[in-house]
């Protein structure tokens, strides 16, 4: 298992590295400099200021130097400074990041609760009437704008209803609240939300759980196990489901992508200060240094991941760990 | 494919003009001379949302031809030399997939990158003449989510082209003395071009959720274009009191993308039945 471990975290390493390269390019992609953004605000700044600053952010050097520059500092967790409030990136990022990675595990628990028994029960009669209106139900998912039905819902349970509350992260009186009335008051403002990041994943992972399923409960040693008069749900649960588990917990990783852009669609809409609402602001803030370190993070959030699913996979299939068997 | 009717012959169709501001007929409610009401400017939404249809349509189409062109000639080259080329190449896919899509997007975007669009247009013939036709902000668009979606195509050609490779055919071809370039071109990609398709269709369908997401977000189509997205943006404002605002583009986005996905699952049975 260490060995596999070790292996794996190798394997990261070149993809790391473009990783921070695409990132590092994509800011240079911007016209002019970036110091012209923050000077833009200072017009009185004269030309020796603007190669003070210029200097300051290493940007009279050439771009290799500059690179090696700010990787290094990337490994302490150095983003630099935001030019909108010249807080460090880092610190910014640190208290949105939880609010993010709340909503991305809830999300995700909320797909797998309802994608894994959706896809089984599809699964044991394929083309059967609950398989079929599963299947429309996964073709209005895939295609339904997530941002729009969140607009829905917040007409709908927000503002004609007055069930659920229409934005932010908590409510007013917050503050005067205890321990737990705080927890359920941040659960209620984040049901919304979580729900809507979590219909954008959920279509194509019952989708997968019902193929692999269909392709399991095919297999002789279920037959096997219906043979030996085990009953209908032991059959299904213990012998089908452990089995057809297995390749949704790479999809599970490779969906991460995905579920982490759908929570900016979320907190965007819902006005939640999190990680993909500050992407937002440091977008239309043109603020560099912190659309760099969110593109960064990002991908490192996927690929750690990723690595978490290899592991489970690993765990849960013998046939990888001991590399008996090599992809 | 009544769509892309719609969308050719969209300047016969609108009652009025799309972009033509009457201020005193401002947020009327559905009637016989605004079929679907006007927006907060007194525009006509119906003829706005039929311009719009072309809008999408053009951006997912070019997005997704910009994928796969790209797409195919990744998978093929990693697929076909196999090696360093291949394993450079894939980390490159693996890299480009490990950061989310939404995010690599607003990035390249917040970069202003039309700027340097039309820096580099006087050096490309072919894209100074682009950029006359159509609004470098739509050209950039078509662009960027295009070069963003290509990796799915890459994999899938690459595998394609793997198994395609050792089969007679191609030995043959290669004992007869065909280039590499040839084969490539001839026999191999052709051949694997069935799941691209595919991939193909169902890739204009997210191409035109991706545009109407980002046009939601002020940072896609820029108003006074038309675009189901910025539509959306607009008549949020109005959220509750104007529901022909925001509930007609939406509805547009949802049946559109699903047209394409049901087209592209159609293509898949079709040529799974033929194998």
């Amino acid at each position: 298992m260490a060995l596999y471990l070790l292996r794996r975290l190798i394997g990261m390493v070149p993809v790391l590295f473009l990783i921070t390269l695409i990132s590092f390019g994509i800011m240079h992609l911007a016209p002019g400099k970036p110091t012209d953004a923050a000077m833009a605000f200072n017009p009185k700044a004269s030309l020796e200021a603007r190669q003070r600053m210029e200097a300051l952010y290493g940007l009279d050097q050439p771009l290799a130097v500059q690179y090696q520059q700010w990787l290094r500092r990337l490994v302490r967790w150095d983003f630099g400074r935001s030019f909108l409030d010249d807080r460090p990136v880092g610190e910014k990022i640190a208290e949105r990041l939880p609010i993010t990675l709340t909503i991305n595990l809830a999300s995700l628990a909320l797909i797998l609760l309802i994608a894994i028994p959706l896809g089984v029960v599809a699964a044991v009669r394929p083309g059967g009437l609950f398989d079929r209106l599963t299947t429309v139900l996964v073709f209005i998912g895939y295609s339904m704008p997530s941002f729009w039905l969140a607009l829905l819902c917040l007409v709908w349970f927000g503002v004609a209803l007055r069930w659920l509350p229409i934005s932010g992260l908590h409510s007013l009186d917050y503050e005067s609240f205890g321990l737990i009335r705080r927890a359920l008051d941040t659960a209620w403002h984040l049901m919304l939300p979580i729900s809507i990041a979590a219909f954008t994943g959920l279509a194509g992972l019952s989708r997968y759980m019902r193929s692999s399923m269909v392709e399991v409960l095919r297999q002789d040693y279920i037959r096997t196990a219906r043979a030996k008069g085990l009953s209908e749900r032991r059959v299904l649960f213990h012998h089908g489901l452990r089995n057809g588990l297995l390749p949704i917990i790479t999809l599970l990783g490779l969906s991460l992508p995905d579920v982490i852009g759908g929570a900016v669609i979320a907190e965007t809409i819902f006005s939640i200060p999190g990680m993909g609402r500050l992407l937002y602001e440091a977008v239309m803030a043109r603020d560099y240094p912190v659309v760099m370190a969110l593109v960064t993070i990002g991908a490192l959030l996927t690929l750690i991941g990723n690595l978490l699913a290899d592991l489970a996979y690993a765990y849960a299939d013998p046939r990888i760990r001991t590399g008996a068997e090599p992809r | 494919m009544g769509l892309v009717i719609v969308a050719i012959a969209a300047p016969w169709l609108v009652p009025h003009d799309p972009l033509r501001i009457t201020l005193s007929d401002a947020l009327l409610p559905p009637s016989a001379t605004y079929p679907l009401g006007t927006d907060q400017l007194g525009r006509d939404v119906l003829s706005r949302l039929l311009y719009g249809t072309r809008i999408s349509l053009v951006i997912g189409i070019i997005a997704v031809g910009i994928a796969v062109i790209v797409g195919t000639s990744v998978g093929a080259i990693a697929g076909f030399y196999g090696g360093w080329i291949d394993a450079v190449l894939m980390r490159l896919v693996d890299t480009l997939l490990s950061i989310p899509t939404i995010f690599l997007l607003l990035a390249v975007i917040a970069m202003d990158p039309s700027e340097r669009l039309l820096q580099l247009a006087p050096h490309l013939p072919l894209l100074g003449h682009l950029l006359t036709l159509v609004d470098p902000q739509i050209v950039i668009l078509m662009m960027v989510i295009g070069l963003m979606s290509w990796m799915g195509v890459a994999r899938l050609v690459r595998a394609e082209i793997l198994s395609l490779k050792e089969r007679e055919f191609v030995l043959a071809a290669r004992v007869l003395g065909a280039s590499s370039m040839r084969l490539i071109t001839t026999h191999l990609v052709p051949n694997a071009m069935g799941p691209v398709l595919v991939s193909a269709t169902l890739g204009v369908g997210g191409a035109i959720l991706t545009e109407s997401v980002l046009s939601y977000l002020g940072l896609g189509v820029q108003p006074p274009t038309p675009s189901w997205g910025n539509m959306l943006n607009e008549g949020r404002i109005a959220l509750g009191v104007a529901w022909w605002l925001t509930i007609p583009p939406g509805l547009c986005i949802f049946v559109t993308v699903l047209a394409f996905n049901l087209l592209g699952e159609g293509i898949r049975d079709r040529i799974s039945r033929r194998e």
